[in-house]
């Protein structure tokens, strides 16, 4: 369970919110109300404050390295800072699982970064976040650059992530994928939010 | 006894004549350099009249407080000096703290270091020994670390999104500025080794062509010249050490977030 209290940050009023395991919250709004800037507070990627408590775990109990790789966050973009592909993954044992179910094959850790395409990038990055078996899976557009196959791929697996007990905050736009994942849309608009059924 | 032919003002205003030259030929081509040129002489000259007459003043006094007072002042402006190369400086004190700290420590440590157990001059802090050694190594060390910070907030910048992403995945900050540290650290000390490298076939240091000017014999001249080697670059190697890991200390924070928000917008 994913409990979010007060949560503030320079251009964002403060959040509460509960997530129960098993549950994704949509994360819906349009561009520039706040949604990454959230999602980036709960990661604690950028000075914020409030209370924020994963399984019972406040994150400022544990250090920040150990609170993102239970609640990682997504961009919708992933950044890459190697040559290829494979030194970008810890464990490629644990990845291997992850780009088979997204259509990808195994010789995709050879890959060069440069030659990669939007939805390559996208898919990678996911199986990154995926592999290190978070709790917690902060999602910014996850699918937003993927056809329609790879797109169902990547819902299959986050409703996975789901039915193991996880729980996700999503960012999108498509407002039927927001229904297919989540019961619950956290709406933000003019730097103010909402939480309301979808 | 060592005999050194004295300059006059003719052998100097014949050795301006070529700066002049520089100047017209800048006016020539249109360069508009010669206004910088000449200043930057001017300046040149009039801050090693007075240097020369602080380091007459300072030989005769032999005292420890005003050597100590004028080692202080040299590493001030130094760190002042290192603080203006930043194309993205620090903000806050930090700006100015960070390399004056790093060179402070590397080169006052080093200078009495050497002072205490290799030259041994008498009194140790005898200012015809420490005050030129002080400036070499200040020199140096200034250089590698200015070069090194400018290294690491640059490439932090550029680079944020890759370094992001790492901590997004877990990584502290240390593995995730380890690509930024080690490019950094490689510029610091990139002159120093370059330096060490060609000197006595590409060029003569000009320490030991100042002694060998001044009647020295040559393997003295040399002997100085290494010992001063080893210190600047085991000092520049301590100095930006000190100066890229605490820059990197400031640019993350507690919580191992990447903290961009403590740098200046980048000069134009």
């Amino acid at each position: 369970m994913l409990e979010i209290q007060n949560l503030r940050r320079h251009k964002l009023e403060p959040v509460d919110l509960t997530v129960q395991a098993g549950h994704c919250i949509a994360v819906t709004g349009p561009s520039g109300s706040g949604k990454t800037l959230f999602l980036r507070a709960v990661a604690d990627l950028d000075p914020n404050e409030g209370t924020v408590r994963l399984n019972g775990i406040e994150r400022n109990d544990i250090l920040g390295p150990d609170w993102r790789r239970k609640v990682t966050y997504v961009p919708a973009d992933p950044a890459w800072w190697g040559d290829t592909v494979g030194p970008h993954f810890t464990d490629i044992a644990a990845a291997e699982p992850y780009l088979e179910a997204m259509g990808l094959s195994a010789d995709a850790f050879d890959w060069p970064i440069d030659r990669l395409s939007t939805g390559e990038r996208q898919r990678l990055g996911l199986a990154r976040a995926l592999a290190l078996s978070p709790d917690c899976l902060l999602l910014d557009e996850p699918t937003s650059g993927l056809d329609e196959t790879s797109r169902s791929q990547v819902e299959i697996l986050i409703s996975s992530h789901l039915t193991q007990g996880g729980v996700a905050l999503m960012v999108t736009h498509d407002l039927a994928q927001a229904r297919r994942l989540a019961a619950l849309s956290l709406r933000f608009e003019n730097a103010h939010h909402e939480l309301m059924p979808l | 006894m060592i005999t050194v032919i004295s300059l006059d003002l003719t052998d100097l205003g014949i050795a301006a004549g070529l700066l002049i030259l520089d100047a017209g030929l800048s006016i020539w081509l249109g360069l508009k350099l010669e206004r910088r040129l000449m200043i930057a002489a001017v300046r040149m000259v009039l801050q090693l009249l007075m240097i020369a007459l602080v380091l007459k003043g300072l030989f005769a006094l032999a005292s420890p407080a005003w050597t100590g007072l004028a080692a202080l002042v040299m590493i001030l402006f130094a760190g002042r000096e290192a603080m203006a190369r930043q194309d993205r400086r620090f903000l806050g004190l930090w700006g100015y703290g960070l390399g004056t700290t790093a060179m402070l420590t590397a080169s006052a440590l080093v200078t009495v270091f050497a002072l205490t157990t290799q030259v041994r001059p008498d009194p140790w802090f005898d200012p015809r020994y420490a005050i030129p050694m002080l400036g070499m190594i200040l020199g140096n060390t200034m250089t590698g670390v200015s070069l090194g910070l400018n290294a690491l907030s640059s490439g932090a910048w550029t680079e944020r999104r890759g370094i992001e992403a790492q901590l997004a995945l877990g990584a502290n900050r240390w593995e995730a500025m380890r690509g930024v540290g080690r490019k950094a650290m490689t510029t610091a000390l990139t002159p120093i080794v370059n330096s060490m490298s060609a000197s006595g076939i590409v060029f003569l240091p000009g320490m030991m062509t100042g002694q060998i000017l001044a009647g020295v014999d040559p393997l003295e001249a040399v002997k100085y010249q290494i010992l001063i080697m080893f210190l600047i670059a085991g000092r520049t190697g301590f100095g930006s050490v000190v100066a890229v890991y605490g820059g990197i200390a400031r640019l993350t924070d507690a919580r191992h977030r990447l903290r961009l928000d403590r740098l200046a917008p980048a000069k134009d």
